[in-house]
């Protein structure tokens, strides 16, 4: 039985990991903002300028790693372009963020065709290569699941602990998570709430894009109109699924993308015992059944959604 | 609060006016100004989508063959389809053009509403008189002929698909692709996913991978990321649709490629001549008149075995002269 040898479990969490990577950037991002208080449903346009800036940036210097540099710049940008509304113009969160994705996503075909034009077959770029660390690939098993992926594999994965750090560790992050409860009390501290909430999507904006890069730089080579394909809407998914949580958010994802490596896997060995359809939606149930599991005790934010405005009562 | 969620709609408001003008193309500049056939097409898509692609390079094509003027609109909405459609009649334009798929009915309703006007368009369906034509890509000859190529040059005997969605357009490929396969190499396997997206290339490539891991040795590119699956595994691969040969020279074969030159140019001369005909032209898009072919080998020809290219260019030779009919099965494939 093919499903049970060791090979298939290997090629399995390779997979997963690399198909979770997106989710993760762009989990972790969100995370970041809605824990200061700020819901930004510009996450999946966002992933897709990132994705396009990346790409062409890359494309036109030939250079990946300033590629990289453009996509952390858009998607910081439309995260401060999303704080200049939440925050400083205390607009409803829904409505801008879902703006952002409307204004991103068309920019982002224009912007390409303006540079690229509408050739028959688009033009692609050298991609990042998957990277062997030497001595460690070796290790049976974890070797090539682990020590053979993309660079951008191991950031994403190296962000988790760094973002709990980050939040549950140090000053930033006390003023952060008050700021996303209780936005009054921090700023009776002496904390600004603006401030925060500017850097938080600013930076989080930064790491979505990152996520769509990874799909346009990595995984793949070039950019194709509509790449994401929902990865953002999963995202946010994902940071209620772990329950504001970097450690569950980091499941959530693996979980996710392991189960999408898994149904193209068993569509492979040709396992057809239930359609191919039931595993493609097997991923988005499940998120769903956790999803209501876990809304039980959620633990959002306290200050979620709601705009605050400076000295008002 | 009240001002806050006037700034925010008028902020949305804003956005939405931004990317909906973008979306339609500039209406025609003097519609009277000269007796010049005028042609428009209306995509779903937009046009670097390859099926709706490969209509607008036609039509950009003929255009200056022929000297028509074209319009053209894309990433019409579902929603808008009826109403973007009923303005270009409005216009009165001759020949309205484009995908309508999803969109059916809609496409009919406007066609009966506008007699004098004709309607061509990428469907599933039947046309309807009197004025509306349809077309679909039937490329199975040439993904026939990529199949007996991968039979004849597999080492492990499994072959690999990678399908966005299982539809009649698509599983006709499939099919023939394996139907080709088989008739060189009975003990052939073919491998076959779907993805359940249309433009997904990260997930495509992971199928890919996962068939390759599952001991495929050629791939039949259906969608974007199979043909860089093969790539990164050292694998060959055929492409779809479109030439692809520039995606990965050294990876892509060959494939089967749509061209929609001599239907639209026939579709032009016919409405110019007043003879235009509600009809089904898929053999227009198949490969007796130069709708469908196999993409140049760019030098594989050399480097393959000299009798599978004399076996693939003898039935090739057949097929145009009527002689080999490539069976036409739209069923579901699935995986060996």
């Amino acid at each position: 039985m093919e499903i049970l040898s060791v090979a298939f479990f290997i090629g399995l969490l390779a997979a997963m990991l690399r198909m979770a990577t997106p989710l993760l950037f762009a989990t972790m991002g969100e995370l970041l903002t809605e824990r200061a208080g700020v819901l930004n449903l510009g996450i999946e346009g966002t992933m897709l300028l990132g994705a396009m800036a990346g790409y062409l940036v890359a494309y036109k210097t030939g250079s990946l790693w300033l590629g990289l540099g453009g996509a952390l710049l858009t998607g910081a940008l439309l995260g401060l372009l999303m704080a200049f509304m939440a925050v400083t113009l205390g607009v409803s969160q829904h409505v801008s963020g879902l703006g952002i994705t409307l204004l991103a996503t068309g920019l982002s075909l224009y912007i390409y065709r303006m540079v690229i034009g509408s050739p028959s077959v688009p033009p692609s770029i050298r991609p990042f290569q998957i990277l062997t660390i030497p001595v460690l690939a070796q290790l049976p098993v974890i070797g090539p699941i682990l020590f053979r992926q993309y660079l951008l594999v191991w950031v994403a994965l190296a962000l988790v602990p760094l973002i709990w750090l980050l939040l549950f560790r140090t000053a930033l992050g006390l003023k952060i998570r008050t700021v996303g409860e209780n936005p009054k009390a921090a700023e009776v501290a002496g904390v600004s709430v603006y401030g925060i909430r500017y850097l938080c999507l600013i930076v989080g904006g930064a790491l979505m894009a990152l996520g769509g890069a990874f799909l346009s730089m990595a995984h793949f080579n070039m950019f194709l109109f509509g790449m994401v394909a929902g990865r953002g809407w999963i995202s946010i998914a994902l940071v209620v699924f772990g329950n504001w949580r970097p450690g569950k958010c980091l499941a959530g994802a693996l979980f996710f993308g392991g189960l999408d490596a898994l149904q193209l896997r068993l569509q492979a060995v040709g396992f057809q015992a239930l359609p191919y359809q039931f595993f493609l939606v097997l991923p988005y149930i499940l998120t769903i059944v956790a999803l209501v599991s876990v809304s039980r005790r959620a633990a959002y934010p306290g200050s979620l959604l709601l705009p605050y405005k400076r000295g008002e009562a | 609060m009240k001002r806050s969620s006037i700034v925010s709609w008028g902020i949305v408001g804003a956005l939405l006016l931004a990317v909906g003008v973008w979306g339609l193309a500039p209406a025609p500049a003097d519609a009277q100004a000269k007796k010049k056939l005028r042609v428009v097409s209306i995509f779903q898509t937009p046009i670097e989508e390859p099926w709706d692609g490969a209509i607008h390079q036609a039509l950009l094509k003929a255009q200056k063959e022929l000297g028509f003027e074209y319009e053209w609109t894309e990433k019409v909405s579902g929603a808008d389809f009826e109403r973007v459609v009923r303005e270009y009649a409005e216009k009165k334009y001759d020949l309205i053009m484009g995908d309508a798929f999803g969109q059916e009915q809609a496409a009919r309703r406007v066609a009966k509403a506008y007699p004098k006007i004709k309607f061509l368009f990428g469907s599933g369906l039947g046309p309807a008189r009197p004025n509306f034509g349809v077309f679909d890509n039937w490329i199975h000859e040439p993904a026939y002929l990529c199949g007996m190529i991968a039979g004849k040059l597999t080492k492990t005997n499994v072959l690999g698909v990678v399908g966005g969605h299982p539809v009649p357009e698509v599983n006709r490929l499939i099919n023939a692709f394996k139907a080709g396969a088989l008739e060189v190499n009975p003990k052939v396997k073919l491998k076959v996913a779907f993805i359940g997206s249309w433009f997904d290339p990260p997930k495509t490539k992971e199928a890919a991978l996962a068939q390759i891991e599952a001991g495929a040795d050629l791939l039949y590119a259906e969608r974007y990321g199979v043909i860089d699956a093969a790539k990164d595994r050292g694998k060959l691969a055929f492409g779809n649709l479109l030439d692809q040969h520039d995606l990965a020279p050294d990876t892509v074969i060959t494939g089967p490629v749509w061209d929609m030159h001599p239907l639209v140019k026939f579709a032009v001369e016919s409405v110019r001549r007043g003879t235009f005909v509600a009809m089904d032209y898929a053999e227009w898009t198949m490969m007796q008149k130069g709708g469908a072919k196999l993409a140049p080998f760019y030098g594989w020809d050399k480097k393959l075995p000299k009798e599978i290219i004399e076996m693939v260019k003898k039935r090739e030779q057949e097929i145009l002269a009527g002689l080999f009919r490539v069976p036409v099965d739209e069923s579901t494939p699935k995986s060996d």
